[in-house]
């Protein structure tokens, strides 16, 4: 066998696995959406949940929101100033190394156990409950590092010739990376955040330990108050009720579920994809 | 102090809050668990509250086997579909799998555990017998999970390889293949198996897709084929933690699964870091 057909038999393989990796996501999205479509109705969207087989869940859709909110209202800024730091004032030292590696550490840490400390820490240690504040502070710490990479990562791809103009105007680096950096980088930070709240809506370890665990009936009227979420809602569903009616409302909350993390997680891209052309190509 | 100095000064308390929170985290889970972590809690071979037993060891086997299995799937798929994306893909063609990928990574797992309790559960049912949740489902399940990271690490990996090593290889007269295989696969290979190493930590802490398809049985045995139920370690801790009294040895066993994941992850987050020299993030 020459080599030039090799090549072409080698590089149908390389396809075929990329082929079914790209499968799986619309795979999955028809199926939830042919399942799913048939329940959708106002009545469903707005009505609280009773038991597994009726009502619906208003309450969980706006527990998801408002768990994804505050998660990205206390993580996002804290996890902006962490990129700064780390892309423009870290010296190259052990101590960075370290803040470095234990950044990445918690973006290894499984959710389970990042639900185990908010149970420990925020629920019993500081009595914060089973609550909206407590789930949404650990979902907070989850998603904190991965706001850090994607933040740190637009700020680099700033061109240095922004810095150095700015700097030969006699800008001070604060005022330089104030007033030139972060606008140039914000929409890759964006993208970022958004990315991070797509994660945290679609989790639902650290909520059930944090948040609540049952089927919610109400809206959450304080931080305090137990909260349902759409994920949540669907496992309940899923592995304990076990009529046709309480699986076609699983589908329901999933195909609702998908939606709104597709909505957060395409504009992410598109936000991204604005950001490079604007850049112009590396 | 002038302005700039405070800055940075804040934003570095800012930057240390995350190895803060690994700290916290750590101690918090010891302070429970501690008095529950002994010999007899990792070798022990029955797990069982009812009779104060609390031993992983069978717990601890599944989820090695549920990950080994699913990263097996995930690496012989993934990785091709990387040295594609990296090496051979057309531009926007690159722009499309990559922007797939990345969606993937956050698909809610409990929709993608919700896909395994309806669709692979019942084909393993009907096609091969058993119960059909069992560690067959957990590797499908799983190896969908994976594939996203492995995909998009060893990709980096592959492109960190300088281009003149593909012009030198391609100089030469070889085909792009052999340009690959020899010059780029080489180079990149640290990188590749640093991603698979993350990619073993982020398996063994996935917690919901898992959780609803292995069967998680009331007191696990070691598995003796692919489609026995298993339990893994996070799949104890979420269905157990509800009941578990508040203060109880199981309570405290339980928090100890979470330092066993803790540290496993921590160890595996070391060998990537500092044993495999992983691409910089400095770049």
């Amino acid at each position: 066998m020459d080599e030039l057909t090799k090549e072409n038999i080698i590089k149908a393989g390389l396809c075929a696995s990329v082929v079914i990796t790209i499968l799986i996501l619309p795979v999955i999205v028809v199926w939830v959406g042919s399942n799913g479509i048939g329940v959708i109705s106002w009545e469903f969207l707005t009505g609280r949940p009773y038991r597994f087989e009726l009502g619906g869940i208003f309450p969980q859709i706006v527990g998801s929101i408002y768990l994804v909110s505050l998660c990205s209202l206390l993580g996002a800024p804290l996890g902006v100033a962490s990129a700064i730091y780390l892309a423009e004032y870290a010296p190259n030292n052990v101590i960075t190394q370290t803040v470095r590696f234990f950044t990445e550490t918690l973006a290894g840490m499984p959710s389970i156990v990042i639900g185990l400390f908010g149970l420990e820490f925020l629920v019993y240690y500081l009595q914060l409950k089973t609550s909206l504040l407590a789930g949404a502070v650990s979902l907070s710490f989850m998603t904190l590092p991965w706001t850090i990479r994607a933040s740190e990562e637009a700020i680099k791809m700033v061109p240095r010739g922004y810095r150095d103009a700015s700097l030969a105007l006699g800008a001070t680096k604060w005022q330089t990376i104030l007033k030139i950096v972060l606008p140039a980088a914000s929409p890759g930070i964006i993208t970022g955040i958004l990315l991070g709240m797509g994660k945290a809506m679609g989790e639902t370890a650290v909520v059930w330990l944090t948040s609540g665990s049952g089927l919610e009936a109400f809206v959450p009227r304080s931080l305090r108050s137990p909260t349902g979420s759409l994920t949540m809602y669907i496992y309940l569903l899923a592995t304990q009720g076990h009529t046709s009616e309480s699986m076609s409302r699983a589908f329901g909350a999933s195909l609702v579920l998908l939606v709104m993390f597709m909505a957060v997680s395409v504009s992410a891209l598109i936000v991204r994809n604005y950001y490079l052309r604007r850049l112009g190509p590396r | 102090m002038k302005r700039g100095d405070i800055a940075s000064k804040i934003l570095f308390l800012c930057a240390s809050f995350s190895t803060l929170i690994v700290f916290l985290i750590i101690i918090f889970l010891l302070r429970e668990g501690i008095s529950a972590l002994n010999w007899n809690f990792l070798m022990g071979m029955v797990w069982s509250p009812h009779k104060n037993l609390y031993g992983i060891f069978p717990t601890l086997l599944g989820t090695l086997v549920v990950v080994a299995g699913a990263i097996i799937i995930a690496t012989a798929i993934g990785v091709p579909c990387a040295v594609f994306l990296a090496e051979f893909s057309p531009f926007w063609l690159r722009n499309m799998i990559k922007s797939t990928v990345e969606v993937l990574v956050g698909v809610p797992s409990v929709v993608i555990g919700f896909f395994g309790l309806i669709v692979i559960i019942p084909f393993i049912r009907n096609n091969l017998g058993g119960r059909g949740e069992s560690i067959l489902a957990g590797w499908i399940v799983l190896a969908i999970m994976s594939l996203p990271h492995i995909i998009s690490l060893s990709e980096d990996a592959i492109r960190a390889v300088p281009t003149s090593y593909r012009q030198a290889s391609l100089a030469l007269g070889a085909t792009k293949w052999q340009t690959v295989r020899r010059a780029v696969l080489p180079s990149a290979s640290s990188g590749m198996r640093a991603a698979i190493v993350l990619g073993v930590g982020r398996a063994v802490g996935e917690t919901m897709a898992v959780l609803m398809v292995v069967g998680n049985p009331e007191t696990p045995w070691i598995p003796t084929g692919v489609l026995d139920r298993v339990r893994v370690l996070t799949s104890t801790i979420a269905i157990e933690f509800s009941y578990a009294e508040w203060g109880s040895p199981h309570q405290y066993a339980l928090f100890a699964i979470g330092v066993v994941l803790f540290f496993i992850v921590v160890a595996l987050n070391l060998v990537a870091t500092f044993v495999i020299r992983r691409r910089n993030w400095n770049g």
